[in-house]
């Protein structure tokens, strides 16, 4: 078990707690002192960054474990194991924190147990939609994760706890038979709730530029999503690689065959709406949202085309820096419809304060200390020195 | 093996896709937004108001608002609000142009026929009456996510920003207060020139048509919150032109109807979601049952997640 015994104390461990530290003492302003006293939150833009980047863009980020699952137990008759486990985690992560993030954002945070009440359901609500499967996906992320954390206490030779292992010892074999109606409801939720964040801005009618303003918007969101899922396990992988000096994955290649389609796909249908709409010159117009979308565009087409030559498919280096124009673009999208092409009224402008910063920062760093932490003691990255189970 | 796995996956993606494309395809063909008869609403004619701003006064008076003192008001005695916040429900502006043109404006809630800020609320703490068509708020609900301003084509519910508890503040035609009290909002009560009058939809829009009729020269041909995002149960008629007067140039459709048109059908009866996790479910079992079949040769760790080989 050296690989799950390894230092937690690192350096890059204290910066993330340095960072989480200060998110966490802005978060308690928030709440002493109001959500206008930190933000530049205004009536006019009552979103920021916070909903922009931990929950619009953060859930997308977090698509890994969505993306994945689809390739291999849909697609592939479950064949590439390696990487789910970490995407699963990374998912979970990404998910609370776009959890976390909310509760600092609401006004009324007490009264969010609204949500669990069916009385005050309002199901017309795109983002009760969104709210719900959120929650549910959280769920279905935990227990897909089950297996992972119980199997530590399986194989733990500390005497420690023998009651734990006998507790996993029982629930295991049951759990792993149902497990698969988890993983499928694990593909169902991101599908609903993505494209529901992408319908969430629907409503704001014409205070959301025309460039980004369609009835396609779900459909959007949700090839955005996966695309940038799979972008973030190439990202995550190869970053892994080098941490843990871990040798590259070779799945990592014959997933990045398969992001062009779907940005193809992507592209076609925002191009098509456009011209449909007659938004094609205002989208070229040169202006400053025609630059954003521009921007937008040229990342995630660039990274992709990249992708569709064998040659940079087979170097990790380029692999990568494709993945990240992918995941910067997907990312760029989604603040284009919350926040960039945003513009409710004149008067209207937002850029988010320092404290707007330091609590998404510290919300972030929390998250990737506890994703380092819980990979450094269950057995979640892929097994290297291929150990198998003290029979 | 590629070729297959890619082939799946184009038509994973369509399918997945469709259902959601099709939606603002489907959605376009929705029903007209008709204002119910007994809707209650007000009108304010531009022409007539003379920015007294006694309705401000007693809006505040009567609904218990705070004032908002101007910035070099030391004492912080006096209120002299400069727009709509959550101390103001409502608000007189003037406009002026360089030529001696000027009119003064009211602005408050539009109450929508179809309000964007109740239809994006999830728990329901924007709320519509059934009948008079007025649009209200319950503090006790709310959850403060503010969707209800990012939703509103008019910008009108406002957050109490500088509060550690803060609510929603939003003009509800005095329903807990005048109205309830004396059957009239109180902005309409106290109006000198009867700028603003309280009324049936119905009669109020009559009413904005004869005035525009009687006296064309006077007044901008169009009648404002007649058919803006699908009509509204507050609507205005003024001199000036309603961008002047700090109108947006609103679509026509309720961007609400719009939007609640692609959820329903996408989540109709709840039959796509259904049968897009029974689809996957089918395919994922299949595909269990293939591999375990050809029995690849991963470690055992991860053979337990597939469980029969214990
Ligand atoms: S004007 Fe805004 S707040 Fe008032 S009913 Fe319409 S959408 Fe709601
Ligand atoms: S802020 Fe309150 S009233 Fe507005 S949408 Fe959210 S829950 Fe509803
Ligand atoms: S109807 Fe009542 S709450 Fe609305 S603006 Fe008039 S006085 Fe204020």
């Amino acid at each position: 078990m050296a690989l799950h015994r390894e230092k937690i104390l690192t350096p890059s461990f204290w910066v993330l707690l340095t960072f989480t530290v200060i998110g966490f003492y802005c978060i308690g302003l928030r709440y002493v002192m109001g959500i206008g006293a930190v933000s530049n939150l205004s009536d006019g833009f009552p979103w920021g960054i916070w909903i922009a980047y931990d929950v619009a863009t953060g859930t997308a980020l977090a698509c890994g474990g969505y993306a994945l699952a689809i390739v291999i137990y849909i697609m592939n008759g479950w064949k590439y194991h390696p990487l789910i486990r970490s995407a699963i985690v990374t998912s979970l992560f990404g998910y609370a924190l776009a959890g976390f993030s909310v509760m600092v954002d609401l006004g009324r945070y007490w009264n969010a147990y609204s949500f669990f009440m069916p009385s005050r359901w309002q199901v017309n609500s795109v983002m009760f939609e969104v709210a719900v499967c959120v929650m549910a996906y959280n769920v279905v992320l935990a227990i897909e994760l089950l297996p992972a954390i119980l199997e530590r206490f399986v194989h733990s030779t500390n005497p420690r706890f023998p009651k734990l292992k006998e507790y996993a010892r029982k629930i295991y074999p049951k759990l792993d038979k149902v497990l698969i109606f988890f993983i499928v409801l694990g593909i169902t939720l991101p599908t609903m709730h993505q494209s529901s964040l992408g319908s969430m801005m629907i409503i704001a009618g014409s205070k959301l530029n025309p460039i980004w303003q369609t009835g396609f918007l779900p459909v959007l969101f949700l090839i955005n999503a996966m695309y940038i899922g799979y972008s973030v396990i190439i990202f995550e992988s190869t970053l892994s690689s080098v941490a843990f000096g871990r040798p590259f994955e070779k799945e990592v290649r014959i997933i990045a065959k398969v992001v062009p389609y779907l940005t193809a796909a992507w592209l076609i249908i925002r191009f098509a709406d456009l011209y449909y709409r007659g938004h094609l010159s205002t989208a070229f117009s040169g202006d400053y949202y025609s630059k954003m979308f521009l921007a937008e565009t040229l990342l995630i087409a660039g990274g992709a085309y990249m992708l569709t030559w064998k040659h940079f498919r087979m170097s990790p280096r380029w692999v990568f820096v494709s993945a990240v124009m992918l995941c910067v673009g997907g990312s760029w999208y989604r603040f284009s419809v919350y926040i960039i092409g945003f513009n409710p009224d004149k008067g209207w402008s937002y850029f988010p304060s320092l404290p707007e910063f330091f609590i998404t920062l510290g919300l972030v760093a929390f998250e990737i200390l506890g994703y380092m932490v819980l990979v450094k003691m269950f057995p979640i990255m892929p097994n290297l020195e291929g150990h198998k189970k003290s029979a | 093996m590629m070729k297959k796995t890619r082939r799946e996956f184009i038509k994973l993606a369509a399918l997945s896709g469709a259902g959601i494309a099709a939606a603002p395809l489907a959605a376009e063909a929705s029903a007209p937004i008709t204002a119910n008869e007994e809707a209650v609403g007000m009108l304010y004619d531009a022409t007539l108001c003379v920015g007294c701003k006694a309705c401000v006064a007693s809006c505040k008076n009567v609904n218990d608002m705070d004032a908002a003192p101007a910035p070099n008001d030391a004492d912080r005695l006096w209120d002299a609000p400069e727009d709509l916040d959550y101390r103001t429900r409502n608000i007189i502006k003037l406009y002026k142009d360089g030529e001696g043109d000027f009119s003064y404006v009211k602005h408050q809630c539009m109450h929508c026929i179809k309000p964007s800020c109740v239809s994006a609320c999830p728990v329901a703490a924007m709320q519509q009456e059934k009948d008079r068509g007025i649009v209200f708020y319950d503090k006790d609900i709310c959850i403060g996510c503010r969707y209800c301003q990012v939703a509103c084509p008019f910008n009108i519910p406002k957050f109490e920003w500088p509060k550690a508890f803060p609510k929603i503040v939003k003009c509800d035609l005095c329903k807990f207060t005048n109205l309830k009290d004396k059957g009239i909002p109180a902005c309409c009560e106290v109006c000198p020139t009867k700028a603003v009058i309280y009324g049936k939809r119905d009669f109020l829009l009559a009413e904005a048509k004869k005035r525009l009729a009687e006296n064309p020269g006077k007044y901008q041909k169009e009648i404002y919150g007649e058919f803006e995002v699908g009509g509204t149960n507050v609507i205005y008629i003024a001199g000036e032109s309603f961008s002047n007067l700090g109108f947006r140039e609103l679509e026509f459709d309720s961007n609400a109807a719009f939007s609640e048109n692609i959820q329903h059908t996408i989540y109709k009866g709840f039959v796509a979601p259904v049968a897009l996790y029974g689809f996957l479910a089918f395919v994922a079992i299949k595909n269990r049952k293939n591999h375990h079949g050809h029995g690849h040769g991963h470690d055992a760790k991860h053979e337990d997640k597939h469980g029969s080989e214990k």
